[in-house]
């Protein structure tokens, strides 16, 4: 186990190493930030003290060693646009994300996994034909436009819940989280609602191809032949047999929508990293993007970890594989 | 006294395009308390799905399509699923070829051997622990306390099909149908499993159906020996007699095909032509078309005919005497 943890904190620290690297350049290659920065009427010293205060004269390969110097020092350099260390301006908008990834992914996985087993149990009855069109439905339309819908829906004709932003939040261990307040919740619902919808389908159709699998093994006809019930079969021996695929899928949709929920971000304006990110862009606020992306790769190293270690929890087998 | 299983014209078909498919068409036997007796045929035969009806464990496009299956005089065709359930494992028990397919990989043995328990009752974990460990120990399990905790993985072949064994007797049933439960074993090992098997069966007074393809095997534990033929009862008899003396052509075939019965050196007797289709039975007697005994007659079925000392069989021309 040592072993493993060692071996796979070495390739963290190859694979952190080559995206920064890679980010690095990437964003070199999108341009210039100085035009941005400064207003066109500036005269040239103005211009040229900026561009040394940036480090921006510098060759490229002496800009990155100095990233990575400070980076080392865990320095990863100050916004340009918010003029803040990139950091605290990254933590400042990651619980907004976190929340509202947890409540899509989770809500997803609680509701489309046993779905998905009901529709693998019962392939043929009505209600598997209704799950199954659901999650087509979830598959092909695209997010901006269910987002679209459900904002005209809910908040512009029924008026039920609000538009966009985040609502009120209260504290808890020093972060703010709306999760927390009644207003926050109904802030959280259509965007959850919205990110979810993709992972739902998702989680349904893992779900059900599996039990449909599972369901004709000799496990399963064994425990029936014990005399256990069809829902002990299901709930004790069919959901741990189907959980590893389950488990993958729920971390990388973790990760994906922790990093990703730009498209929704923007449509409900939430205050999270995703919309963050694309003003980052849009201002080519360097260090932002630069670290943003990192922090990202990061994120998926340890997610990764995380449902690897899962792995050996959930199936016996591996961890005497790797004890071996 | 009434038997304690007496099966009646049992009717198990299978639905297709082309038609039903007759797996098991009349089949009629009796089993008393404690007795073992061995259902022999060759794939195909129907062996199985009669032991999976007497379950109830035909699983759609199958279903029992006629006769009756009492079990201490109780019907048992027909009944609601729920009274089926309480009958499996509790009453008569199964045990299938292949244990590392049966175990579920991913739970403990103690965690299934307690799901089978409360199938049926309620024990809590410390009382369910005693009595699966007290089981473990009875089917030839070293130090079954501590192995509760194990997985199957970590478990022989031989060990595992154990498991599996004492799963089946835990809720102490009165019959138990075993489908081929050695087939996968070493030969050692399956001797030792059918030793055992027969003094377990011999303690608790529990009978058993022992289904196989190998006449070998079943003639070492079962009494009485029912040979298939294309979802038919075709010889019925004590194993002795059948063995010695087999009535039926295709019950000799079998017999002249088994290695242990030839010269050294030369070829074994086969049985001319192959298993028919379910599809496209000859009218009358299924094996006409492989039989050197052939007569008009064939073309009617023959009865399952009784011919003195508990023996039967289905056919016109019985042989006789054997010479020795």
């Amino acid at each position: 186990m040592l072993g493993f943890m060692i071996q796979r904190l070495l390739q963290a620290l190859v694979v952190m190493l080559v995206i920064s690297a890679l980010v690095f350049i990437g964003v070199y290659a999108v341009g210039n930030p100085i035009d941005v920065l400064i207003s066109p009427d500036a005269t040239q010293q103005i211009r040229e003290e900026a561009i040394r205060a940036y480090g921006l004269d510098q060759p490229l390969w002496k800009q990155y060693l100095d990233f990575l110097a400070r980076l080392l020092r865990g320095d990863f350099g100050r916004s340009f646009i918010y003029n803040m260390p990139v950091l605290d301006l990254i933590a400042s908008r990651i619980p907004a994300t976190l929340e509202l990834t947890l409540v899509a992914v989770l809500g997803a996985t609680l509701l489309g996994v046993p779905l998905g087993m009901y529709a693998g149990y019962r392939p043929d009855s009505v209600m598997a034909k209704v799950i199954m069109t659901v999650s087509i439905f979830g598959f092909s339309v695209p997010t901006f436009w269910i987002g679209l819908v459900l904002i005209f829906t809910f908040a512009v004709q029924l008026g039920w819940l609000p538009a966009g932003n985040r609502g009120e939040t209260a504290m808890l261990f020093g972060v703010e989280w709306s999760l927390l307040t009644a207003n926050g919740w109904m802030h959280l619902l259509l965007p959850a609602l919205n990110l979810s919808l993709f992972k739902f389908a998702m989680m349904v159709r893992l779900a059900r191809a599996g039990t449909r699998e599972t369901m004709l093994s000799d496990t399963v006809r064994f425990a029936r032949a014990a005399g256990e019930s069809e829902f002990t079969i299901l709930r004790r021996h069919v959901l741990r047999l189907i959980a590893i695929p389950i488990v993958t899928v729920f971390g990388l949709e973790f990760g994906s929508t922790m990093a990703f929920a730009v498209v929704t971000e923007t449509i409900f304006s939430w205050p999270g990293v995703g919309k963050l990110i694309i003003d980052s862009i849009s201002s080519l606020d360097r260090p932002v993007m630069v670290a943003y992306l990192m922090l990202v790769a990061f994120f998926f190293i340890v997610i990764n970890l995380l449902v690897d270690l899962s792995y050996a929890a959930l199936d016996p087998r591996m961890r005497t594989r790797r004890a071996a | 006294m009434s038997p304690l299983l007496e099966v009646r014209d049992l009717k198990t078909y299978f639905a297709t395009r082309s038609g039903p498919l007759k797996a098991v068409d009349g089949v009629s036997f009796s089993l008393e308390e404690g007795e073992i007796i061995g259902l022999v045929g060759e794939s195909g035969s129907g062996k199985s799905v009669t032991g999976f009806s007497l379950l109830g464990l035909i699983d759609p496009p199958g279903r029992i399509a006629g006769g009756s299956v009492k079990l201490m005089g109780r019907e048992l065709v027909g009944l609601p699923p729920a009274e089926l359930r309480r009958i499996r494992g509790r009453e008569i028990a199964m045990v299938f070829q292949d244990p590392s397919a049966t175990l579920n990989p991913v739970l403990t043995i103690g965690m299934q051997m307690r799901l089978a328990l409360e199938a049926h009752e309620r024990v809590g974990e410390a009382a369910a622990r005693e009595r699966s460990a007290a089981v473990l120990t009875r089917v030839g399990i070293p130090d079954a306390a501590r192995r509760l905790d194990a997985h199957p993985h970590q478990f022989s072949g031989g060990m595992r099909q154990r498991v599996a064994i004492a799963i089946a007797l835990l809720n102490r049933p009165r019959l138990i149908i075993c489908d081929e439960p050695t087939t996968a074993l070493d030969v050692s090992i399956q001797a030792q499993i059918l030793t055992e098997m027969r003094s377990l069966a011999e303690e608790s007074r529990t009978a058993m159906i022992w289904i196989s393809h190998d006449l070998a095997t079943v003639s070492s534990i079962a009494s009485r020996l029912l040979v298939m033929y294309a979802g038919r009862i075709i010889e019925e008899g004590p194993v002795t007699a059948v063995l010695r003396q087999p009535r039926h052509p295709y019950t000799a075939g079998l017999l002249a095909s088994l290695p242990a019965r030839a010269e050294p050196g030369t070829d074994l007797a086969q049985i001319p032509g192959s298993t028919p289709s379910l599809f496209d039975l000859p009218p009358g007697c299924a094996f006409q078309p492989r039989c050197s005994y052939r007569t008009a007659a064939c073309a009617v079925l023959p009865e399952l005919a009784p011919a003195g000392t508990g023996r039967s069989h289905r056919c016109h021309h019985p042989l006789g005497e054997m010479p020795a």
